[in-house]
């Protein structure tokens, strides 16, 4: 990938005149085209389809409770742990084996994913609004500016381990009494995880509005009366989509860790409520007898980020008009 | 006649060979060689008076002797003195307010000195020195004079009727110091007596030859030691520091230590460690008990500040049918197996140990879930709305708030205790609290023990010492927790017993033990059968020490280390 942002280009490349003659092509088919050509980006796409289908669809198929203690089949290890020890402790009924307490890791690895997936596109889709708020509020009008990117700072710079700690502290039960336990703690996290990751996005995008607005097309749009609302919708916004969707993959991967972070130190959901991370931190104890415990959610977090990493570059590649087609 | 020879011979052979092997031990001193001892918290201080840690007063333990001690099972043990005074063999006066202690002629001090009461009563002025901040004052709470009529006889006075006056000079956080050594360490000047603090001489079997502050420390035996044939090592090399498991493995897995205190890891763990094949796990159960405490107020989060978990009756706990279902619905042998496995046991009473205040009254090793159920339904709590949770004969649902801290075998329980709550039509909501938040003990966070902002809640709690009398206190009426007290208290479950203050306050003014006892065990099981708490599990301490290192009786009531002197190599397995 060459860097090639000192170039100054219009955002969108002017037609060739051979091209002219052709019916228009949908840019977004450009844009696809491009993606496929990453082969990181593609396998990480396929992977995160894979996932998300595993996760969403997999319980209707293995239909199994998590949740369910069978103490009699506890510490059942994963099938395939025969091909080297063939006294092991295996069950084609629990083909990835069981934990302590009898439970169904496989179930659980689905339930704990809907979780840990759930927030990391929740959280995501909160940082990446209200980041991309407040950064292009603070490009676009020099007056808001300076208090913005104060107040970025100031957010930037409180600790969210202890922050979540208090959210918890002071939310938890009104919104146990509104919500029920699950979802109210849900939205207390992805809430937390939300407020405390947009700084980043915002960052980005009041850089590149400031350097777009001095651009000749926001100067024509300007000078024939264009209002900021439309000036922002119309011409800022798609222009900086390229770093929002960018950083969007990035803040999803965070989200995914922060939770698993969350889980991992005994915050977050209550102790029957499977995560990712909350397997992970389960298993810990027991990792030299069951490394397969901590292997599988260990695997399905670190897998997760990384595809989504990879899709984040894809993405950036395949937007930014300047590369797509070399 | 050839045949009765031989048997007779064979006979002889055998009561020699027992003989022989029973004197295995026996010996002179310092015929054993080195004894390792790794304690995964590291000894900062050998003076016991400076310091609450459990790490400094077992290592001090090893030269410092109280006048009498808790043997393994937790009775009172004649250490450096003949008897232990009671009020029937006239040592403790009539009116429970004086102790009069007699010496063992004989005992000198490792420097060899002959041990005095005047040793004893230097002891009592520098623990209550007003500048020195004796760290184990309390023992002396209520003292208001030492005397010492001769050599060997030692009076120890209280203010007001003391019907257990053995805090002073008993167990390992309130030995002997010797007058001649620390006369000059007094008050404000005890932190500052390095050598005296790092070096104490003792009555006790072995005399430091070497400390390094929280690192580790040598000993070698006690040349005026009063057994000349103990102690069976002819020095001690005392480790600190490091964390449980290492501390487990060095001793049963790789052999590098003899011995290792306090090994707090899961029973599965340990059982790998076990495999190492060069030592074996120990267990000694105090009054630990892991236990569900039943809220007797109301914690509904619709109440206000001031009344939630402070106004009575719970919506349907308080009813005996609903806490004796669900503590019938527990299976425990189960629990103690996932949990603590040899460091655990079943119990169904609030203060397990020690053996004479153990109620047998109640058993509860067998989970009853259809006795639950039926016993339930019998009461009129049934499940009207077909939600598979029951309601009361109100309408009001089983549904309750599991709060404990967290900690993975907690988790556990929860996660089993949930499960099998829900056989008997109880919803169960968990959570799990920050230990340090948890057990915190701040006015201002709901989420402290104390608060009780749940129905149910679980930890464990103990008692020091051997006697009962405050730990009972804790099923008071006036030691509920509140926001007049600043949600300070002791009584958790705020149980509330017009009988049960009065059979305590009869307690506090009983001497003889037995009857001490009986009200102990009675006043236990009026907190478990009116709905205080539902007990679990009875924890012990598990420390291990390697298969050739024989005489360990492990005592959790008294320093581990206390019978030392007695410690011998057995020879075999290594």
């Amino acid at each position: 990938m060459t860097d090639v942002s000192q170039q100054i280009q219009p955002p969108l490349d002017p037609v060739e005149p051979a091209a002219l003659t052709e019916k228009p092509r949908n840019q977004w088919l450009d844009v696809w085209d491009q993606f496929r050509s990453h082969k990181g980006a593609m396998a990480g796409l396929i992977f995160l389809i894979f996932i998300t289908l595993f996760c969403a669809f997999g319980p209707l198929i293995w239909d199994v409770d998590p949740g369910k203690l069978d103490i009699r089949n506890k510490d059942v290890r994963p099938i395939y742990t025969v091909l080297w020890d063939g006294d092991a402790k295996v069950s084609w009924a629990r083909p990835m084996g069981t934990d302590h307490l009898g439970r169904d890791i496989m179930a659980n690895l689905m339930q704990g994913g809907r979780i840990s997936l759930a927030v990391g596109w929740t959280a995501m889709v909160l940082a990446i609004l209200i980041g991309t708020l407040v950064g292009v509020l603070a490009g676009y009008f020099r007056r808001l500016d300076w208090g913005l990117m104060r107040f970025t700072d100031l957010v930037l710079s409180l600790p969210i381990l202890p922050l979540l700690l208090v959210m918890m502290l002071l939310f938890r039960d009104p919104l146990r009494a509104a919500f029920g336990p699950e979802t109210g703690i849900f939205i207390l996290i992805v809430t937390g995880i939300g407020i405390t990751s947009w700084m980043q996005t915002a960052r980005i995008v009041r850089g590149d509005v400031m350097a777009l607005k001095e651009r000749e097309f926001v100067l024509a749009a300007r000078s024939i009366g264009t209002p900021p609302r439309r000036m922002i919708t119309r011409h800022v916004l798609p222009n900086v989509l390229s770093p929002i969707m960018v950083s969007a993959t990035l803040g999803l991967a965070t989200a995914i860790i922060t939770e698993s972070a969350l889980s991992f130190l005994g915050l977050g959901f209550p102790s029957d409520f499977p995560t990712w991370g909350k397997i992970l931190f389960d298993s810990v104890d027991r990792m030299v007898a069951f490394p397969e415990r901590v292997l599988w959610p260990g695997l399905a977090i670190s897998l997760t980020v990384l595809a989504v990493n990879y899709i984040g570059d894809g993405l950036r590649d395949a937007l930014d008009p300047r590369i797509r087609g070399m | 006649m050839k045949l009765k020879t031989a048997l007779m011979g064979a006979v002889a052979t055998v009561a020699v060979a027992q003989m022989a092997y029973a004197d295995a031990h026996e010996g002179e001193r310092g015929r054993d060689g080195e004894v390792k001892i790794i304690y995964w918290q590291a000894p900062s201080i050998l003076n016991p008076y400076l310091s609450g840690g459990t790490k400094d007063i077992e290592s001090a333990s090893l030269m410092l002797e109280p006048l009498a001690r808790y043997n393994a099972s937790g009775e009172l043990t004649p250490w450096l003195v003949d008897e232990v005074p009671t009020v029937s063999n006239g040592g403790v006066s009539e009116d429970l307010t004086s102790i009069t202690w007699n010496i063992t002629p004989g005992i000198v001090w490792s420097d060899g000195t002959p041990f005095t009461s005047a040793d004893v009563k230097f002891t009592y002025e520098y623990c209550t020195d007003p500048e020195s901040g004796c760290a184990q004052l309390t023992k002396f709470d209520g003292v208001t004079s030492v005397e010492t009529p001769d050599d060997l006889t030692v009076v120890v006075n209280f203010g007001q009727p003391t019907p257990f006056p053995y805090g002073p000079f008993v167990g390992g956080e309130s030995p002997i110091l010797q007058a001649a050594q620390f006369a000059d360490c007094m008050g404000a000047k005890a932190p500052e007596c390095t050598d005296e603090n790092f070096g104490p001489i003792g009555t006790g079997p072995f005399v430091v030859t070497e400390f390094r502050t929280n690192d580790v420390i040598q000993m070698v035996a006690n040349e005026n030691y009063r057994d000349p044939n103990k102690p069976a090592f002819a020095s001690v090399t005392f480790k600190g520091g490091g964390d449980a498991t290492a501390a487990g493995r060095a001793v049963m897995e790789t052999g590098e230590f003899d011995y290792a205190w306090n090994l707090q890891l899961a029973p599965d763990v340990i059982a790998q460690m076990q495999e190492g094949g060069l030592g074996m796990p120990v267990a000694g159960f105090g009054p630990l008990v892991e236990r569900i405490m039943l809220n007797n107020t109301n914690p509904d989060p619709s109440l206000s500040d001031e009344e939630r978990s402070v106004i009575r009756p719970h919506p349907f706990l308080g009813d005996p049918a609903v806490y004796k279902a669900m503590s019938m619905a527990i299976d425990r042998p189960l629990l103690v197996e996932i949990g603590y496995g040899q460091a655990g046991k079943v119990t169904c009473n609030w203060v397990p140990a020690p053996a004479a205040v153990n109620s047998d009254t109640f058993t509860c090793d067998v989970q009853d879930i259809d006795g639950a159920n039926a016993m339930l339904d019998e009461a009129g709590y049934l499940d009207t709305d077909g939600d598979g949770v029951r309601e009361t004969p109100d309408g009001v649902p089983m549904s309750i708030l599991y709060q404990t801290s967290t900690n993975a075998v907690r988790q556990d329980f929860q996660a089993l205790i949930k499960e099998w709550w829900s056989m008997i039509g109880i919803e169960t909501e968990l959570r799990n609290i920050d230990a340090s938040v948890f057990f915190g003990g701040d006015p201002g966070s709901p989420d402290t023990f104390q608060k009780f902002y749940a129905d149910v809640e679980m930890y464990a709690n103990t008692f020091n010492g051997t006697d009962p009398q405050t730990y009972l206190g804790n099923g008071l009426c006036d030691k509920a927790p509140s926001p007049a007290t600043q949600w300070q208290g002791e009584n958790i479950s705020r149980f509330c017993m017009e009988e049960y203050d009065a059979l305590h306050a009869q307690l506090t003014t009983t001497a003889d033990a037995d009857e001490r006892a009986s009200i102990a065990r009675q006043l236990n099981d009026m907190m478990v059968e009116n709905g205080g708490m539902i007990p679990l599990v009875h924890r012990g301490r598990l420390s291990a020490h390697a298969n050739s290192l024989g005489g360990i009786d492990l005592n959790v009531w008294d320093s581990e280390l206390w019978n030392i002197a007695d410690w011998y190599r057995t020879g075999d397995n290594r």
